[in-house]
């Protein structure tokens, strides 16, 4: 019986809903939901859920570790713009999420994870494998539910589906008691939520637009600053539309990548700690800033005190009111969706054109490249390995990246040209977040290509979803950027720490042989002639592939601005820039 | 950016399991502290309403208040303006007392238009409710005698006139974007 039939047989009067045990009742929820896969791994209070599932219908991906199941239900939401489903039994299954639930939070991504709990009777008593997961959770999801009977469930699941896909999105946690999925109660799955507290603004004000396409056409130097909101939102037709309209420089966060072409010849790349000196120059000069879908994160402004010290005008347009006036108090704040407020904005204004803005833009853009020192011969350079992935897929595959120098890298080099096709742990920089997210992305988007460019200790951290990405033949191209350290760390710890590389060596290890283990393809690259046949070989081949690319141990990454600088001081590969 | 003074907000909220670790963890998360706190049901028994002091200047206040707002639970948020609220708290008081300086006692507690609520041979129980001025006051008061134990509900508050808390001057449910951050 699916959920429609059910929901029909309750819409007649007579016929009384019909009684499903609350494992059943989860199912349906989850098939009215649309729910294609349940990433998870099971456990004694996730039993009758698993059982309900047996002959579901439902696709079940069995991860290897429950940290990679919320990040591969994160993958495929970021990937598909549908809500990522994870499902973990009790106790150390469901704090194994808390890093993924985290990480999608910070990053406002929709997920719903279910954890099982011990039966209702035996909460609170320190149970075997008893967790408070909803109080463990509670800072770090959008909204969390202990479902107390199966007649409360139905409610629950469409209630968390709601939360977790609209306003700002989150990640949304149900506990299911163990013996609450195997009570019977009537199902019928609820067409409308009952959520008095929750009303997110979508509109924005139009008084706020009609001030903020004042400022834009009276700007002289305006920018466009461009983060994950415009992404989640849709909006990366109007980010186009408005910068081409009037003319915009366009800078991105990291994870705002891709809603505005990265090759673009109005693009400046990202911007911030690693951003492109251009973008940085941009934001110290601009008059007019238009933040869309993006919060000001340290990462992005360096020292608050000499942000943007020419701007005029900042226009902030988000859908959270909580994000306004947080870091950085707007002129113009607009609270509403960023595609429903631009679509409006754009009527509002007028073609225009910078001239003179623009020809001080390339002049930086020509002094201050981005930029990497030659190889010496035989040496692989890190940043030629992400252009060269760049390069042979024509900036169609979407990227996954672990957290690291390799992460600033991928931006950096990986030019993206649409959105969701570039997959990173932007808010919480998350290791181990890569080859998960890449395997729920190549599962929401079967079609793409899919690359995890990976850093050697980062992909350690999630390595055993080598076996689900096997099991499946799930077809991702895992790039590691083998520095042999922890890379990031040695770099600051070179800089602010007079080299004392203190845990930051990691060594040599073979991960090809790793890889064979997995039954997995494997390719060992060590010379810079060989990077792109393996990368052609990879792509050619029908399955999962890790290539070990061996590259130089202590490259740095720049432009770098010091944590809490300006960001008008940048140091380059060779030193400060002026 | 204006003075740190004490704000008090009036948030109506679900009345569900666990609605008060999600308010007051909120606050101490985003660095916020909590002066003072009450929680109650409502006329509606859907519903509880807790009056929140919270110390800060206006920018702080509207970021808890904004942050407070996106709890799913919480469904209004209205600051109470000093000038147009009565706010009352009510705390027991335990005194030393025997025969010899209870009349004394018992005439401050007149004075304050308290009330004793239990004796005992060495000891009197006052309970006393006011604003926070007058409950401080007559602790002071009482100190000399002895004080054995205080409890205090916490302030709670309601916006003068015949309108409910909702349509006071600032009601500040589904943040517009007029104001917002200004
Ligand atoms: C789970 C976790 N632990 C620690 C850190 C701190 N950290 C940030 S980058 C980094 C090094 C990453 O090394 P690797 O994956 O090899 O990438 P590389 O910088 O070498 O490219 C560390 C330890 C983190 N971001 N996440
Ligand atoms: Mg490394």
């Amino acid at each position: 019986m699916s959920a429609m039939e059910l929901a029909v047989s309750t819409g007649g009067r007579k016929t009384p809903a019909p009684k499903l045990p609350g494992a059943r009742a989860l199912v349906e929820c989850l098939k009215a939901e649309g729910v294609e896969y349940i990433f998870g791994h099971p456990g004694g209070a996730v039993l009758p859920i698993y059982d309900a599932l047996y002959d579901s219908g439902l696709k079940t991906i069995l991860c290897r570790h429950e940290q990679g199941a919320a990040h591969m239900a994160d993958g495929y939401a970021r990937a598909s713009g549908r809500p990522g489903v994870c499902l973990a039994t009790s106790g150390p299954g469901a704090t194994n999420l808390v890093t993924g639930l985290a990480t999608a939070f910070m990053d406002s991504i929709p997920l719903v994870a279910i954890t099982g709990n011990v039966a209702r009777a035996l909460i609170g008593r320190d149970a075997f494998q008893e967790a408070d997961i909803t109080g463990i959770t509670l800072p770090i999801t959008k909204h969390n539910f202990l479902v107390r009977t199966a007649r409360e469930l139905p409610g629950a699941i469409r209630a968390a589906f709601h939360i977790a896909t609209t306003g700002r999105p989150g990640p949304v946690l149900v506990d299911i008691p163990k013996d609450v999925g195997l009570e019977e109660a009537p199902f019928s799955y609820p067409e409308t939520v009952d959520l008095p507290g929750y009303k997110p603004t979508y509109k924005g004000h139009i008084r706020q637009i009609l001030a903020a396409a004042r400022a834009i056409m009276n700007a002289k130097r305006p920018l466009l600053y461009v983060g994950g909101g415009a992404i989640a939102s849709g909006a990366h037709r109007e980010v186009r539309a408005l910068a081409e309209k009037c003319h915009l420089p366009v800078t991105m966060t990291l994870m705002g990548l891709g809603a505005f072409p990265g090759d673009h010849e109005q693009s400046l790349g990202m911007l911030g700690m690693h951003g492109t000196a251009y973008a940085n120059y941009a934001v110290q000069n601009c008059d007019v800033l238009i933040a869309v879908g993006a919060r000001f994160d340290d990462r992005v402004t360096g020292n608050l005190k000499t942000f943007a010290p020419r701007v005029e005008q900042i226009i902030h347009i988000d859908i959270d009111p909580a994000e306004i006036g947080k870091n950085v108090v707007p002129h113009i704040p607009i609270v509403g969706d960023c595609r429903t407020v631009l679509s409006v904005l754009l009527e509002k204004v007028k073609e225009k054109r910078h001239p003179e803005w623009w020809q001080q833009l390339e002049e930086w853009k020509r002094e201050y490249p981005l930029q990497y020192p030659a190889a010496a011969p035989g040496e692989i350079k890190p940043q030629a390995v992400c252009e060269a992935i760049y390069e042979v897929t024509g900036g169609e595959a979407i990227v996954a990246t672990d957290v690291g120098q390799h992460q600033m890298w991928a931006a950096q080099y990986y030019k993206v040209r649409h959105p969701r096709h570039f997959i990173s742990s932007g808010g919480l920089g998350t290791m181990g977040f890569g080859l998960p997210a890449g395997i729920g992305a190549k599962l929401a988007r079967p079609g793409k290509e899919v690359f995890v460019i990976a850093g050697d200790g980062s992909f350690q951290m999630n390595i055993q979803e080598l076996a689900t990405a096997a099991e499946h033949n799930i077809a991702v191209k895992v790039a590691i950027i083998n520095n042999q350290y922890l890379g990031m760390v040695r770099q600051w710890q070179e800089f602010f720490h007079g080299r004392r590389y203190s845990s930051s060596y990691l060594g040599s290890l073979d991960f090809v042989t790793i890889a064979k283990g997995y039954g997995i393809k494997g390719i060992l690259v060590t010379d810079p002639d060989d990077v792109r046949p393996a990368l052609e070989e990879a792509r050619a081949h029908d399955g999962p592939v890790v290539m070990d690319f061996r590259v130089t141990q202590e490259e740095n990454c720049f432009p770098m601005v010091p944590a809490g600088g300006s960001n008008s001081e940048m140091l380059g590969p060779k030193g400060w820039m002026e | 950016m204006t003075d740190r003074r004490e704000h008090t907000l009036s948030v109506l909220v679900e009345n569900r399991p666990g609605v008060l670790s999600r308010v007051a963890g909120m606050f101490s998360r985003r660095g916020f502290n909590i002066e003072s706190i009450a929680v109650g049901t409502t006329e509606d028994p859907r519903y509880s309403r807790m009056t929140i002091v919270v110390l800060g200047d206006d920018g702080d206040v509207e970021q808890v208040t904004k942050q407070l707002h996106k709890l799913v639970d919480v469904i209004k948020i209205s600051e109470l303006d000093p000038a147009e609220m009565v706010e009352r708290e009510l705390a027991l008081i335990k005194v030393s007392a025997d025969r010899s300086n209870r009349s004394e006692i018992l005439q401050i507690v007149d004075i304050f238009r308290a009330k004793i609520v239990d004796v005992s041979d060495r000891s009197l129980v006052v309970e006393v409710t006011g604003d926070t001025d007058k409950v401080k006051a007559i602790v002071d008061l009482l100190r000399p005698f002895g004080i054995k134990e205080i409890v205090r509900t916490g302030r709670v508050g309601m916006a003068r006139g015949p309108r409910g808390v909702e349509g006071s001057r600032r009601a500040v449910q589904g943040l517009e974007a007029v104001g917002a951050g200004s």
